[in-house]
């Protein structure tokens, strides 16, 4: 078991034409990922090194029986396309761009909410689930199967946090990355529900930031409706106020969403909060035993 | 983006949010010349990105040109809390009757735009929201709907604001709503919001954030951005591609990632150091971006020591080597380097960097260990 992508995963990729798009689409498909169509409007009847593109999702959606779409296409233009991918029935989306305005955010969030698509992103990473499926930009080879499921607002700060575990022998159900934009399509909270059903998982580590309070939303779930063991790290204790840490939605306004805040209503809800990456992994060590 | 005070006026006017009438001026003749043009008395503004400007002496009245020409020679050039004044507003003075606050925000909570109004404007809003926390109404907004005239009116009726400006005030709530929706607003805020002698409602103030990321769809917002306003290294960044932070310590940090160079900030600030800046040199960062992103992190003159702390990805380690050994033919750095590479390629990363044999450059294993060596080498 994992969460959200695996070996009945077929992917469609939105953007699939351009440098990057081609790029990681091939990456993926290259990791085991079931890659099945590309949508590109106007590209119709084109491939990428033999993965069919499709004018539409529709088409795509029809023809290849696609359930997850990963959406690659410049900021501009991904509302339309995460849209476009929710109206042709695909049950989750994952968006990879980074810089769409939040006011595109807002309508799709809300208007995605009253429908079943699922949206992960923007401006993530992507979701690894490792020996299974790898939709987005993590680099595979950092991770093995294993029991703890991962989530983050950042991608790189993932990548370290998931090394420092592996290091010490743990793998990963699954590696999601929510994304650092003020309006992510999933929250913690989603991660969390997901992470809680899954029987592989037996550890869940959740990697926050500065900015907005999804972490200490976050705390109040756990709290009430999480039985496994959860660890966090939030990154972003020296930023000062008013000022934006490179993610659109790392900024702490005024006296809110403060690192400290946020590691003060975690640990209240008896959540351990490692100080930094190395710690975060030694505290998996005391949560779930040595595993070198 | 955050707006000065005459440019969110501007795109008031452009939405029909009534403002008084006012000119900016950037010099003492041209601020007399516009007080003659409206009539006094009139209001000389200082125009800066900070609150208590009035308190700080950079709101005045003038009633003649004597006084208008005092006033602007005097706040033009002031320091406000760290904002040099350059723009001014003069505007026609209002005859104060009552002052509310208003304002659209956005929500990150609820994930939707909320609009708010108090019958108690004219201060600080916070300490309305600690001390009457009732006085503060608010109202959620979906916005697939937009705010309809039933939302002003519900709350201009609950915020208890007086019965005759009820319609003017819920039809100008209407109107912010439309400068936040098409303006890519994430913040648009009128305190106070006037109702003058003769019962006029016109917004007194204007404070108007705009999204980053939406400016290609407003050229002409994207031109108002104040670069006096930004710090010199900051506008050097921006202009190669990078995004920096300036902060106050002595250690330079480089890493890739946003969320990866906060982390690194703290953990150098956990090893004792205090860091000179976040800079993100982002995702598949080639080698010209690395170059120049020690430029900027070197121009600022109290660096002693820099970081770099790589976790490829995307980004491959060897670039970086060849950035940060580019970066030293160029630059000649006189301050020492702790370089912690890992992920994608690293291992020809490190190997170029032993090969390069650089001056002054020291690798370490782990984001820890660098950290506290470049603590070490700063405090040196």
């Amino acid at each position: 078991m994992a969460i959200l992508v695996d070996q009945d995963t077929r992917l469609v990729v939105s953007g699939i034409t351009g440098r990057e798009g081609t790029f990681h689409s091939l990456r993926n498909r290259d990791y085991g990922t079931n890659v099945v169509a590309g949508v590109t409007p106007g590209k119709g009847g084109q491939d990428v090194d033999g993965v069919p593109v499709f004018d539409t999702f529709h088409d795509a959606v029809e023809q290849t029986g696609a359930n997850t779409a990963m959406v690659f296409v410049p900021p501009r233009f991904a509302a339309d396309s995460i849209l476009e991918a929710e109206d042709a029935g695909i049950d989750l989306i994952v968006t990879i761009t980074e810089g769409i305005p939040a006011h595109d955010e807002l309508r799709v969030y809300n208007h995605l909410k009253r429908g079943r698509s699922r949206l992960v992103g923007p401006n993530c990473p992507g979701i690894l689930s490792p020996g299974k499926a790898n939709v987005g930009i993590i680099p595979a080879q950092f991770f093995k199967e294993g029991n703890v499921g991962l989530v983050s607002r950042s991608g790189t700060l993932t990548y370290q946090i998931g090394n420092e575990l592996a290091q010490r022998g743990f793998g990963n159900s699954t590696i999601v990355g929510i994304g650092g934009d003020p309006v992510p399509g999933s929250s913690f909270i989603d991660m969390l529900e997901l992470f809680e059903a899954d029987p592989e998982t037996e550890l869940i580590v959740m990697c926050g930031e500065i900015g907005g309070s999804a972490e200490e939303e976050a705390a109040g779930y756990i709290a009430e409706s999480v039985s496994k063991p959860v660890l966090a790290y939030i990154a972003g204790f020296t930023a000062p106020p008013g000022k934006t840490m490179g993610h659109a939605g790392a900024i702490v306004s005024g006296t809110k969403g403060t690192a400290a805040a946020k590691a003060e209503a975690l640990e209240a809800k008896g959540v351990r909060v490692g100080r930094n990456p190395t710690q975060v992994s030694e505290i998996a060590v005391e949560i779930l035993g040595t595993r070198v | 983006m955050d707006l000065l005070e005459y440019q969110g006026k501007q795109l008031f006017g452009k939405h029909g949010v009534p403002v008084p009438d006012g000119r900016p001026a950037t010099t003492v003749p041209e601020a007399v010349e516009a007080a003659e043009e409206l009539g006094y008395p009139v209001v000389i503004k200082a125009q800066v990105q900070i609150g208590g400007r009035g308190k700080a002496g950079g709101i005045k009245l003038a009633s003649d040109r004597a006084e208008a020409e005092q006033h602007a020679a005097a706040i033009l050039g002031m320091d406000i809390r760290g904002f040099m004044v350059h723009e001014l507003y003069v505007e026609k003075a209002s005859e104060i009757d009552e002052e509310y606050y208003a304002a659209i925000v956005f929500d990150r909570s609820a994930k939707k735009p909320m609009a708010m109004l108090s019958r108690m404007g004219g201060m600080d809003v916070e300490e309305v929201a600690d001390t009457d926390p009732e006085a503060m109404r608010m109202l959620h907004v979906d916005p697939l709907l937009g705010l309809q005239d039933f939302h002003g009116r519900r709350l201009a009726f609950d915020s208890g604001i007086a019965a005759d400006v009820v319609r003017p005030v819920g039809a100008m709530l209407a109107k912010l709503y439309d400068v936040f929706v098409r303006e890519d607003a994430t913040l648009v805020e009128v305190n106070p919001l006037l109702v003058t002698k003769s019962r006029e409602v016109v917004a007194l103030d204007a404070k108007v954030t705009v999204d980053d990321n939406a400016l290609f769809r407003h050229p002409d917002v994207a031109e108002m951005r104040d670069l006096s306003g930004e710090d010199e290294q900051e506008r050097m960044a921006k202009e190669r591609g990078l995004t920096y932070v300036k902060l106050d310590g002595n250690v330079g940090i480089l890493g890739n990632g946003a969320g990866l160079v906060m982390s690194t900030l703290d953990v150098v600030a956990q090893a004792g150091g205090r860091p000179a800046n976040f800079l993100d040199a982002g995702g598949g960062s080639k080698a010209e971006a690395i170059t120049s992103a020690v430029e900027v992190i070197l121009s600022d003159e109290k660096v002693r020591a820099v970081l770099f702390n790589i976790f490829g990805g995307i980004t491959r380690c060897d670039e970086v080597a060849r950035g940060l050994i580019e970066a030293f033919e160029q630059i000649k750095p006189e301050v020492p380097f702790v370089v912690r590479l890992d992920g994608t390629n690293d291992k020809e990363g490190r190997a170029l960097l032993a090969e390069a044999d650089l001056p002054n450059v020291h690798t370490e294993a782990t984001m820890l260990g660098a950290a506290e060596k470049v603590v070490e080498l700063a405090a040196a």
